[in-house]
């Protein structure tokens, strides 16, 4: 597979000696471009960890990292590939967050189009590229708005259409449906598959959510820092 | 790309200009105590202009009218007239006191002059030069006292006929122009008690009081009622000749100081103000330093409001540079908003403090600039904090 996201073996220790606690056990996953898997455990399983180590937030102890055709990371070879980490998130990684921490003081369409803006293209190719989305994610109508105007579900959906902003190949979304209503849960699970397919991007959704877990058609499941894949129900969203 | 600073403060927009306000009114008051400062300084430099003289003779080894006690005799003007390159000499006194209106009293200056001479007030706003010898006053407009009222200088009533501007002591009170004669009596004038018993005591004396010597007595006590002296004589030099030179001449040959305007500047500026300029200075610094508190806590407090869309910020891309701007931005902009409120404040309330308030430009585009370095530094501590905020915060776990 060339595209989407490739853990082999990644390992994440913190601390040393007597005190050490290895996070992360030898995690191996593999994502296809336009993907959409559930990431579940208990708490302190190590979710949160592996989700920093994917997105170039800490450095992970051992193991490699493929994203797209590109390794990002390998510790046997100097670990991070590239020095500027903070470019590498902004352009190649998504990320929707359990609340949507939008930018209080920039209205939707500058929620989403900052990241473009901060990638270097213009203002004006920007907010297109952030009306595109808007549009995608049918919160077009509220792209003058700010933030505290919307609903829960409409900052959720604008969360997402930052997060794709700059079509990065992968999307890190942690606890996205936690704040919200079944109903609402389950739309955005259903906006995320479609912006996977669409876009083509692989999602990587962190979730206790009972109500979402029979929706994915592959989970992991993180227990004591090791991974186990298996076959998710899949169940069609109303 | 968009102003992050700019969004920011637009939409809290009511909390950042009512912060502002309040970091004016203290920047408003630091450029008043500066105004206060220059308003001295002009004062005194007023008060030099108006007198109308060239040099300002005095006491033997006294420091002038202004800065210390001085007395000479009334007829040194004459001497000082036959002098080259003098070409007018009039005796004048100061005598600050409380003057008496109804009910009402004011601290004053009386000054007593010769009409026509150097020590008349320069101008008049109002009213009249004095005609009459005595009982006639002109009084600057800071006292309060209006055309033709009546106001008492110790035991006399004199008529206010004019009215000028600008004509206050170095310690900022306003003046009030009376004839010699009259200044002279209020100066030395001893009450009645006190002229019986001196009488009394000179009658009693038999050194003053010679059986064999009729006219003794009573010229003892006329000298004693009689008052020649005066604080000062003011000298106008006559074309040709300068001021340094007149007044090296009038130090060799009389028993006299004799000041230049430059030198009795250096004496009110550099010694009278002095200790004022220093207070004033020790005021500036104190709310330089207050308001450099107040712009640091109120950049750091908001700063650490926005902890986590400053974490979101980092992790999404948004380089450090781009998150210390924004706040510097805000900073200078909270800086700017107060130097603003504060600059108008001044010039509103500066006409109702009762000293002149002299608010220059050069002063305020100083303050400014101050004022932004010191909103600039204010801001380090609260982009440190966002600087050290880890990206990862945004992750949740």
């Amino acid at each position: 597979m060339d595209d989407g996201i490739h853990i082999e073996g990644l390992s994440k220790r913190y601390g040393a000696g007597d005190t050490a606690v290895d996070a992360l056990k030898d995690v191996n996953m593999r994502i296809a471009p336009g993907e959409v898997v559930g990431l579940v455990g208990p708490s302190g399983s190590g979710k949160t960890t592996l989700l920093k180590c994917l997105g170039a937030v800490i450095e992970p102890t051992r193991g490699r990292m493929t994203l797209g055709s590109e390794v990002i990371y390998d510790s046997e070879q100097g670990g991070w590939k590239t020095p500027d980490l903070r470019a590498l998130r902004r352009d190649r990684i998504g990320f929707v967050f359990q609340a949507p921490y939008l930018i209080p003081f920039l209205d939707v369409t500058d929620n989403v189009a900052l990241l473009p803006m901060l990638a270097g293209r213009t203002n004006s190719a920007s907010r297109a590229r952030a009306l595109e989305l808007l549009q995608a994610l049918d919160v077009a109508h509220r792209a003058g708005a700010q933030p505290s105007e919307l609903s829960g579900g409409e900052q959720q959906r604008v969360s997402i259409a930052r997060a794709l902003a700059n079509q990065p190949p992968v999307i890190l979304a942690d606890e996205p449906t936690a704040p919200l209503d079944s109903e609402r849960a389950l739309a955005v699970v259903r906006i995320l598959n479609q912006m996977a397919s669409q876009y083509q991007t692989a999602i990587i959704v962190v979730t206790h959510d009972e109500k979402i877990i029979p929706t994915f058609k592959r989970i992991y499941h993180i227990r004591d820092g090791r991974t186990v894949e298996e076959a998710g129900e899949g169940r069609e969203i109303s | 790309m968009i102003s992050l600073a700019g969004r920011d403060i637009l939409h809290s927009w009511g909390k950042f200009v009512l912060t502002g306000v309040g970091l004016g009114l203290l920047i408003g008051a630091t450029l008043t105590m500066a105004g206060v400062y220059r308003g001295m300084v002009d004062d005194a430099r007023v008060l030099l202009t108006n007198s109308g003289a060239d040099i300002w003779v005095v006491q033997k080894d006294t420091q002038g009218p202004y800065a210390e006690s001085s007395s000479i005799r009334d007829d040194v003007y004459r001497g000082l007239l036959g002098m080259p390159g003098v070409a007018q000499a009039a005796n004048v006194t100061y005598l600050t006191m409380q003057v008496r209106h109804g009910a009402r009293e004011s601290r004053t200056m009386v000054v007593g002059f010769e009409q026509g001479q150097p020590g008349e007030p320069g101008y008049l706003v109002a009213g009249r030069r004095l005609l009459r010898g005595h009982f006639e006053a002109i009084a600057d407009v800071k006292t309060g006292f209006k055309l033709g009222e009546r106001i008492r200088i110790r035991r006399h009533d004199y008529e206010v006929v004019g009215l000028t501007r600008r004509m206050v002591s170095s310690g900022g009170d306003p003046m009030v122009f009376i004839p010699l004669k009259d200044a002279q009596e209020a100066q030395f004038l001893k009450d009645n008690d006190a002229i019986i018993a001196d009488r009394a005591r000179t009658e009693a004396n038999p050194a003053l009081n010679r059986p064999g010597v009729p006219g003794l007595l009573d010229a003892v006590t006329a000298s004693q009622t009689i008052n020649h002296s005066v604080n000062a004589v003011l000298v106008k030099v006559g074309a040709g000749d300068t001021a340094a030179n007149v007044a090296q001449e009038i130090r060799r040959w009389k028993h006299v100081q004799a000041y230049t305007r430059e030198q009795m500047e250096e004496i009110l500026i550099e010694k009278l103000v002095a200790t004022s300029a220093k207070q004033i200075g020790m005021f500036l610094a104190i709310l330089t330093v207050v308001s450099a508190a107040i712009v640091a806590f109120i950049i750091y407090t908001m700063t650490l409001g926005k902890i986590r869309e400053i974490a979101v910020l980092k992790l999404i891309g948004t380089r450090n540079r781009t998150i210390a701007g924004m706040i510097l931005q805000q900073a200078l902009g909270l800086g700017l908003i107060g130097f603003i409120v504060g600059k108008i404040s001044a010039t509103l309330w500066a006409p109702a403090f009762p000293k002149y308030v002299l608010l220059e430009t050069a002063d305020a585009m100083r303050a400014l600039a101050i004022v932004m370095v010191v909103c600039a530094l204010a801001s380090t501590l609260a982009i440190r904090a966002a600087l050290k905020v880890d990206p990862a915060t945004a992750i949740g776990g």
